[in-house]
């Protein structure tokens, strides 16, 4: 019997007798994708939205029923003036107003200018401004068909979106998610074991024992390593099954870039494991060190790219930014290692100084 | 076993420490120590808390790298045979050494194959040690479930299982009550018996009187060392706890200054 394979075994009792912490690591992924897929979502649907509509005639009727139509907007109530408006955006019964002039049909059959006013509450900057741009989006084409020839040459842009033609956040929070999860079973629950073993004093035991650093490191690592994998394909396969998240690229690939990912992760709850002696201060460590930048600087919910430079220089040495990039070539954009290469070659680099480091931190106790 | 590891009565020596040192820094733990122990004896290891006793034992046991001095454990040197070291002792700290989430049967299979034990040998001596214990109906429940006195005696028992000659106990009877007390001590002799030396660390004096030898540490040397008839004589003092607050005091009065 190998000294190795007994603390493997001895790992999976521990995780699997202690029912809690089970429960977390077979719901995260699963809840995470559900809470993420559902509660959060910058794409819009369903904006309540008033008609203000001093003077109805067959041109704002048509824009009116062209508004109810489009499936997105719930035309809330109409009224004839604009004075209510705050009241209403103040009691939350609606969030984007469009307010036609007084004989808008008019003046356009006259060929004046006619002025629509949009209005949107701007309390959630984000979703307004997709709100904002549904409605001229819409109101646009409306405009062009009304008129099709109306002599002048015009331009005319047709926008796509590639990788994601119909702009579904779930595309976007999948891969993020995928990291945020990883981080936490492979940061989180490594420190957590570790610092177990040293509160208790089991660690001592192992350290005066014949085992090597390298199978006591391994023998609690490995466990969490396996997980994360399995984690990684629930949320691809549940992503698929309900959202309907495309895998375009290789999955080998991504269970590849996961691993490295993962390897950087547990060399990161080793460190923190080495530097502290409670769980306690071990989970505040892995949440601040490890979860929240995970959380803020990957680009897996706030763009990168609206970032000060500072933070945007800060994101450069968070894993998962790296490891986000990554999942979303492959998954979305179904890209190769041939256009990898450099996050990957980041991702190495990192894998390489932090388990060296933990490596080296848990000899340190060794002497 | 060459010469240097037989001592002047002929005994196998288990320990040999000369001079051995550990500084922190500026902190000098332990200051040069010099002790033997002899096969098959059980040395008491005394000393106030922050003395350098655990220091001490993790040199001894290949945790800690001596700063100068020399020490041999089952003939191997500490500084340079580590690994080898390891592999021979038996060890159990204050700190309670078993998983609380693991069966008794499955801690013991744990340690049995980390010392590189057959399956068959860890089944054969895994009976032996529920037999032993009388703990034959607790064999397939958690260890969490078992009173504390009984987790210390099979704790002992797992630092015994691959029947190394040496065993360091590192205050094993801390918190017992008195009656598992005497049972642990009656499992002390019994190895000792069975040819295990057995260096013990331990703040309760009545039972430093049951040591073949003891030696009593203050600010990283050793203060006082030989049998407890002996010491008592030559210091001229009832008991070994007298002997103890003598000379711990100055230590013991800084340490309840700050």
């Amino acid at each position: 019997m190998s000294a190795l394979t007994g603390l493997l075994r001895k790992e999976a009792y521990h995780i699997l007798r202690d029912r809690r912490t089970l429960a977390v690591i077979v719901l995260l992924p699963v809840v995470q994708v559900v809470l993420f897929g559902f509660a959060i979502r910058t794409d819009v649907r369903d904006v309540r939205i008033i008609v203000v509509d001093p003077l109805p005639d067959a041109t704002t009727l048509s824009l009116r029923a062209r508004l109810a139509a489009s499936g997105v907007f719930r035309v809330v109530t109409v009224l004839p003036g604009a004075d209510e408006l705050d009241g209403i955006f103040q009691r939350g019964e609606a969030t984007e107003a469009i307010v036609f002039e007084p004989r808008f049909g008019e003046r356009l059959a006259q060929g004046l200018p006619a002025r629509i006013q949009l209005i949107t509450d701007g309390t959630d900057p984000n979703s307004a401004s997709v709100r904002q741009n549904y409605a001229m989006a819409l109101i646009g084409a409306w405009d062009r068909e009304r008129s099709p020839a109306r002599g002048a040459v015009r331009i005319e842009p047709r926008t796509r979106l590639r990788f994601n033609p119909t702009a579904e956040s779930s595309n976007l929070f999948v891969p993020g998610l995928m990291a945020f999860v990883l981080t936490i079973i492979s940061s989180l629950m490594t420190a957590i074991s570790l610092t177990r073993e040293k509160e208790s004093g089991t660690m001592e035991a192992l350290l005066v024992s014949p085992l090597r650093p390298w199978q006591i490191i391994g023998g609690k690592v490995a466990p969490y390593l396996a997980i994360g994998l399995v984690s990684m394909t629930a949320i691809v396969v549940e992503a698929r099954l309900v959202f309907h998240v495309p895998l375009r690229g290789s999955y080998l690939l991504l269970l590849a870039e996961g691993l490295l990912f993962i390897l950087v992760s547990l060399a990161l709850g080793m460190l923190i494991s080495a530097r502290t002696s409670s769980q306690r201060v071990a989970m505040l460590g892995a949440l601040v060190g490890t979860m929240l930048p995970t959380l803020l600087l990957s680009g897996f919910i706030f763009p990168i790219e609206s970032m000060p430079r500072l933070l945007r220089w800060v994101s450069y040495i968070v894993p998962a930014r790296w490891f986000v990039t990554i999942a979303r070539g492959i998954m979305l954009k179904g890209i190769g290692i041939v256009y990898l290469w450099e996050p990957t070659l980041i991702l190495i680099g990192m894998a390489a100084v932090l388990l060296t480091l933990a490596v080296r931190s848990f000899d340190v106790r060794l002497e | 076993m060459t010469p240097e590891h037989v001592s002047a009565h002929g005994m196998e020596r288990v320990i040999d420490a000369r001079g051995l040192t550990r500084r922190f820094g500026h902190f000098t733990a332990v200051d040069g120590i010099t002790f033997d122990v002899a096969a098959g004896e059980v040395f008491g290891f005394l000393g106030a808390n922050g003395a350098g006793k655990t220091t001490a034992i993790r040199m001894l046991t290949g945790l800690l790298a001596p700063s100068s001095g020399h020490a041999t454990v089952v003939g191997l040197d500490v500084a340079t045979q580590s690994e080898a070291v390891k592999r021979r002792i038996g060890y159990m700290s204050q700190r309670f050494s078993l998983y609380e989430d693991l069966t008794i049967r499955e801690n013991i299979r744990l340690y049995g194959g980390i010392y590189g034990l057959s399956s068959a040998e860890v089944r054969r001596r895994t009976d032996r040690i529920v037999a032993r214990l009388e703990l034959e109906s607790a064999a397939d429940e958690a260890v969490r479930a078992l009173p504390l006195g009984w987790r210390q005696k099979l704790a002992f028992a797992v630092a015994l299982l691959h029947e190394p000659p040496l065993v360091f106990l590192d205050e094993p009877t801390s918190g017992v009550d008195p009656i598992t007390r005497r049972q642990f001590w009656e499992m002390i002799y019994e190895a000792a018996r069975g040819g295990t030396s057995v260096l013990v660390t331990t703040h309760y004096m009545d039972e430093a009187e049951y040591c073949d030898r003891v030696s009593i540490m203050v600010a990283g040397r050793i203060a006082a060392l030989g049998s407890p008839v002996e010491l008592e004589r030559e210091h001229g003092v009832k008991t070994i706890d007298e002997l103890f607050v003598r000379l711990a005091r100055p230590d013991g009065a800084r340490a309840a200054a700050s």
